[in-house]
């Protein structure tokens, strides 16, 4: 089994992302990028099934600028086999990530393709589910388990009452939540390997993508700030002042 | 102008997030339909008629509906969507898994997590864990919603009188199966839906000692909620995790104790009415967002504040 795992580069977590003063959009300049921490885990489990012998070759994606081409080796340190990078400064919303990668999926054939379950910057959370519509496969979202079972796929999935299982029929999508597992740190070696390992590049036209954004942003705002509180003395001022107060209990 | 609002239940009860997905619809304008697809669903179809302000209900039901998996029910969406400009559903995990799948198939964007509707095309969203709240207009002919319950108020579950009309069922895809479902059973509050709710962190230390987070919220007929790291570790079930990639909340009162206030935390909780923080290292993030502050060990000020609700 091939499998195909798509990685964004995308803000660090620990960066608290502000809006541009003019408010024409989110302020990037000089902002720390990393690769989304879903993709890390998706590329983790990609690894995971490979080691445990069930894939042939694991296969990173990344949408975007030529700086994805570090997303992309990270990938590779981590253990990906090779890296493919579409290269565009356009901006890329889901449905057209979900089309780019359609197009990389058809050349290349996979039977699995894992994803993160949202990217932290425009916290979507779309791109896998239409990837799998493009492709008329089944998607198993916000998994927090994979296991091969009899020629298919059964995906534990995190849901708000708790876990679903759904069992899946190959070619599948799944998209990680965080409790997969947990990512491998890299280690400086695999850095050097990961250098030598084939990285393609393609472009949006050559894969005969229209990836023109359907959503305009208007408005890049702060969200209104909270007023300051009070420290409070003791568990006694505290009951008091949610009573009396605040007369929220 | 027509909205389609793609209902959520299991089988025998509207999940009440629909009915804030329902107020996001009215919110844009025009009248509103609601899709209930389901196995043995007729009450939910019955009790989505009743809902203040909707139209007619469409009621498809079939055993490949039964677990709203979203290769059955995103083409179900598709085949009714003609006569809709938006269609919307709650932002929950059903409606996320779901939701795309529709709007990829009908070869529109979707506007994720809405929290404000500026025009019918037009709406406001919050992104990068909240930080941003980004206006966004869409040049789509349809528009595929999820929407941010915390952010509108339900519309009242009765008073109306919607017809109930058969939709056709289209075919099982056959692509996936239900398995089973291992559900987290409690006597508290549901999270989304709490006035109040207790929440514990990493601080807790372990799953025994969350029973000094129980009690408290006991005390005070609170949810329990949690962050990553106490679920991380094992301390809670998955389905208490409060924040970005969690569930968000807004109730009355969060009282967030041994959380330290991550940005993906605050993210799930910050519009709560009033935030009270128990945290013994002082310069805690998570007293930049509290209304009432206290430093100090859960171990003790917890316990007590269980006592003095007593008085
Ligand atoms: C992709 C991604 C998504 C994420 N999504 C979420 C999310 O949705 N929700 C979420 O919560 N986090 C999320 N996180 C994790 C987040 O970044 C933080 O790691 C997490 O919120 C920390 O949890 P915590 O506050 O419980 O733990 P810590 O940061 O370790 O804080 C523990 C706190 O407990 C206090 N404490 C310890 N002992 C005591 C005691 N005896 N008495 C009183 N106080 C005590 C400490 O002073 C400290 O402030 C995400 C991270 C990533 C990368």
């Amino acid at each position: 089994m091939k499998i195909l795992v798509a990685v964004k580069r995308a803000i660090d977590y620990n960066v608290k992302a502000r809006p541009k003063a003019d408010g024409s959009a989110v302020d990037l300049a000089n902002v720390k990028m990393s690769m989304n921490p879903f993709d890390e885990i998706a590329v983790e489990e990609a690894i995971r099934i490979q080691e445990a012998g069930n894939a042939s070759e694991t296969i990173a994606v990344s949408i975007g600028p030529k700086q994805c081409q570090e997303t992309l080796r990270t990938a590779m340190a981590m253990g990906v086999d090779r890296g493919i990078l579409v290269e565009t400064d356009e901006e890329i919303q889901p449905l057209a990530a979900a089309k780019v990668l359609k197009a990389v999926i058809e050349k290349e054939q996979p039977e699995l393709v894992l994803l993160g379950k949202q990217a932290i910057d425009d916290d979507s959370n779309q791109t896998g589910q239409m990837l799998a519509a493009l492709l008329g496969w089944p998607q198993g979202t916000f998994a927090c388990g994979v296991a091969l079972a009899d020629g298919g796929l059964e995906v534990r999935r995190e849901i708000d009452g708790g876990i679903q299982t759904v069992k899946l029929k190959l070619p599948a999508v799944v998209t990680s939540d965080l409790r997969l597992n947990e990512p491998r740190y890299v280690k400086l070696p695999n850095i050097m390997k990961a250098k030598k390992k084939p990285l393609d590049t393609l472009t949006v036209d050559e894969l005969g993508v229209d990836v023109t954004p359907r959503l305009t942003l208007l408005k890049a705002a702060e969200p209104p700030a909270r007023q300051g509180g009070i420290k409070v003395p003791d568990v006694a001022t505290l009951v008091d002042k949610l009573r009396n107060e605040a007369k929220v209990i | 102008m027509t909205a389609l609002v793609v209902a959520e239940h299991d089988n025998a009860a509207l999940n009440p997030a629909t009915l804030n997905a329902i107020a996001a619809a009215q919110a844009i304008g025009g009248d509103v339909d609601v899709l209930v697809a389901g196995s043995g669903s007729q009450p939910v179809a019955d009790a989505a008629a009743q809902v203040a302000g909707v139209r007619k209900v469409l009621h498809a039901d079939a055993a490949h509906y039964g677990h709203a998996l979203a290769e059955n029910l995103a083409p179900l969406v598709v085949s009714l969507a003609e006569p809709y400009e938006h269609i919307l559903a709650a932002a929950t995990t059903t409606g996320k898994n779901v939701m795309p799948r529709v709007a990829a198939l009908l070869d529109c964007a979707q506007i994720s997590d809405i929290i404000g509707v500026e025009s019918s095309d037009t709406f406001i969203r919050p992104i990068y864990a909240g930080n941003v709240i980004a206006t966004v207009k869409s040049a789509d002919a349809k528009k595929v919603i999820t929407v941010r319950t915390t952010a509108f108020d339900p519309v009242a579950a009765s008073g109306g009188s919607g017809a109930v009309e058969a939709a056709a069922s289209a075919d099982d895809a056959g692509l996936s199966e239900f398995v089973g479902e291992e559900l987290t059973k409690s006597d508290r509050p549901e999270l989304t839906a709490a006035d109040i709710i207790v929440s514990g962190g990493r601080g807790v230390g372990s799953s025994e000692n969350f029973a000094v987070i129980e009690a408290l919220a006991d005390k005070l007929g609170a949810a329990v909620g949690a962050s990553r790291a106490a679920v991380d570790a094992g301390y809670v079930p998955n389905d208490y995790q409060v924040g970005q990639t969690g569930k968000v909340v807004a109730p009355n009162l969060y009282v967030a104790v041994g959380i330290s206030g991550a940005i993906q935390h605050l993210a799930g909780m910050k519009d709560s009415k009033v935030i009270v923080a128990i945290n013994k290292d002082e310069e805690a993030p998570i007293f930049g967002v509290a209304d009432y502050g206290l430093v100090g060990d859960l171990f003790k000020e917890v316990p007590a504040m269980v006592e003095a609700l007593d008085k």
